[in-house]
């Protein structure tokens, strides 16, 4: 109860509708549906249009690169004939030093083509840095909020990381506390400056991220002469996967596997002040990925355009652990130091490349750049000395996220733990009756379509899970 | 000791407390709901004052923000930490797997 902060939380459909100019409601179809194809055509660009705008500032066209000693090791454990080429695209190359540029670029055109004066975007990543580094050369002004301390004062140092980088490019850097009321202060700030809402789920942002899965196709065809077996891609709110796999599928990859990776911190609550730096990774974890890909309508737009299900054929779990070890690999066996965004993948990647064929290709879909207080000692260092929890070797499989850091003891222990897509896909069909407060009854066969979309599943499989 | 005067436009950072823990949102978990939404910024002073002090900066997009004042040239103090035990054979082991197999990469 803050009348300030109550009158912002009132105005939020209008604050969001003048800070981004899309108007949702004509993409709503009666019931629960809306048209998302329909959404995603209107943001007005082709594949060949967002290059263009991309290549403007830079971003794209990031190297292929084939990780040969990752590739002899996973071969070393598969059985015989098993042991896909490892490959790996390197967006730490970018503008900003991850994909997120591919976002922010598209985000910063559209503010630019608008007439918007800056964008505000709040962030405690890669992509507040990419908002800075686009709106620079779009000659916009741009605002960063970021959840960035417990309530003693200690900051994350990744998060820290990314507020200077953010201020390198310029930016203003808002920094906060723990909690979900950061989002009245984003309205309150894009109510106050008039500026665009560079969201991570506008129809334009995940657009900028097809170049990327087309990029894959195109480079994978080129070495390898077929189509990528599996791309394994870091998932989090879902717009990574989702404008990846919608790229994959517009270069014609439609037999490729869109595999969705997270770090496990099942059991750290996202919101809690005490939890907050308790985890080793700021994103890229089943924090995000769980509740975003059961219920992708949670965001700072009515309705988001990142819906990662849609596209999702295996969902896998690494742990913190395993996460660092791989890091650690990539940097002494390939000359690598990337990450930590990224890593996830390369770790689920190492797993999975065991089980497929000698001829096959798996790749990583992303770098980051690494620097002071996103490095594997940075993390490890801040997680042994700030908050005591005990760093060992061991087996992976016994670790307590917040309680303790599980480096394996060889490559071999390094896996990919499946989890049930029906299990999430019952999740988000219980959501859809939760959040729109209907029963099962009231659903249209039309609201069972989209959800058949919305889950890569059929009408017959919907009913027969409701 | 005298109270160092921050001279108007020095870079400096400030703080405030956008909620109190009475206002936090209901849907905050207990122990985020026992403590109060801090924020901080940086930007110019818009006037001299000592660290403390109750002032107003003007922000790098021209925002006028009110709080008390922090610190002047705040430093960035995160860092690689120290170096990680557990990590240094790691790469060693690969090696010896690779080896061991006769894959060649």
């Amino acid at each position: 109860m803050n009348p300030v902060f109550d009158a912002v939380a009132n105005r939020k459909n209008e604050i969001l509708k003048k800070a981004l100019g899309i108007d949702y409601s004509e993409f709503e179809l009666p019931g629960i549906a809306f048209d998302y194809e329909g959404m995603m055509g209107k943001t007005g660009y082709t594949l060949e249009e967002i290059r263009a705008i991309q290549a403007e500032t830079n971003i794209g066209n990031t190297p292929m690169l084939e990780l040969r000693n990752l590739t002899a090791a996973a071969r070393a454990l598969a059985g015989p004939g098993k042991g896909a080429r490892i490959f790996l695209k390197d967006e730490a190359t970018n503008p900003s030093g991850s994909f997120k540029a591919r976002r922010a670029a598209m985000s910063c055109y559209y503010a630019q083509q608008k007439g918007y004066a800056g964008v505000i975007a709040a962030s405690s990543g890669n992509y507040g840095a990419a908002v800075a580094s686009q709106a620079n050369m779009r000659n916009l002004k741009a605002i960063i909020v970021q959840e960035l301390f417990d309530s003693r004062h200690v900051g994350q140092p990744e998060i820290l990381e990314k507020g200077r980088i953010s201020e390198a490019f310029g930016a203003e850097v808002v920094q906060l506390t723990v909690g979900p009321e950061l989002f009245i202060e984003f309205l309150r700030l894009l109510d106050e400056t008039g500026y665009c809402s560079a969201s991570l789920y506008s129809p334009f942002a995940i657009a900028g991220i097809e170049t990327l899965g087309d990029e894959i196709a195109t480079q994978i065809r080129q070495k390898c002469g077929r189509d990528p077996d599996a791309v394994v891609i870091t998932n989090a709110g879902g717009g990574n996967l989702t404008g990846t796999a919608r790229g994959l599928i517009k270069a014609g990859c439609s037999n490729t596997q869109i595999v969705a990776a997270s770090v496990d911190i099942t059991g750290l609550h996202m919101a809690s002040d005490k939890a907050f730096n308790r985890k080793s990774f700021t994103t890229g974890h089943t924090g995000f990925g769980m509740p975003f890909s059961t219920w992708p309508d949670r965001t700072d737009v009515p309705r988001n355009a990142a819906r990662s299900l849609r596209y999702t054929d295996r969902y896998v779990l690494v742990s913190q652990g395993e996460v660092f070890y791989m890091t650690e690999a990539l940097a002494q066996l390939e000359g690598l130091e990337r990450g930590p965004a990224g890593n996830t993948s390369l770790t689920a990647a190492f797993a999975l490349a065991q089980e497929m064929d000698r001829d096959q290709v798996v790749v990583i879909q992303e770098t980051e750049y690494t620097g002071a207080g996103k490095h594997v000692t940075a993390q490890l260092s801040f997680a042994r000395e700030q908050l005591g929890i005990e760093v060992r070797r061991g087996n992976p499989e016994e670790q307590i996220p917040g309680k303790n850091i599980i480096i394996p003891e060889n490559p071999g222990q390094v896996k990919a733990r499946d989890i049930s897509l029906d299990d999430l896909r019952r999740s988000y069909c219980k959501n859809v009756l939760k959040m729109n407060n209907i029963t099962k009854e009231q659903l249209t066969n039309n609201d069972i379509k989209f959800m058949a979309e919305d889950t890569k599943t059929t009408e017959d499989y919907i009913r027969s899970i409701l | 000791m005298a109270e160092e005067i921050i001279k108007k436009g020095s870079w400096v950072q400030i703080h405030y407390i956008v909620l109190q823990p009475s206002e936090r949102a209901d849907n905050v978990p207990e122990d985020t709901k026992q403590v109060p939404l801090e924020l901080w910024v940086k930007g110019y002073l818009d006037h001299d004052a000592s660290i403390g002090s109750s002032v107003t900066i003007t922000t790098v997009t021209d925002r006028k923000v009110q709080g008390t004042l922090v610190a002047q040239n705040p430093p960035y103090i995160h860092t690689f930490g120290r170096q990680i035990p557990e990590l240094l054979s790691v790469g060693k082991e690969f090696h010896a797997l690779i080896s061991k197999a006769g894959e060649q990469a």
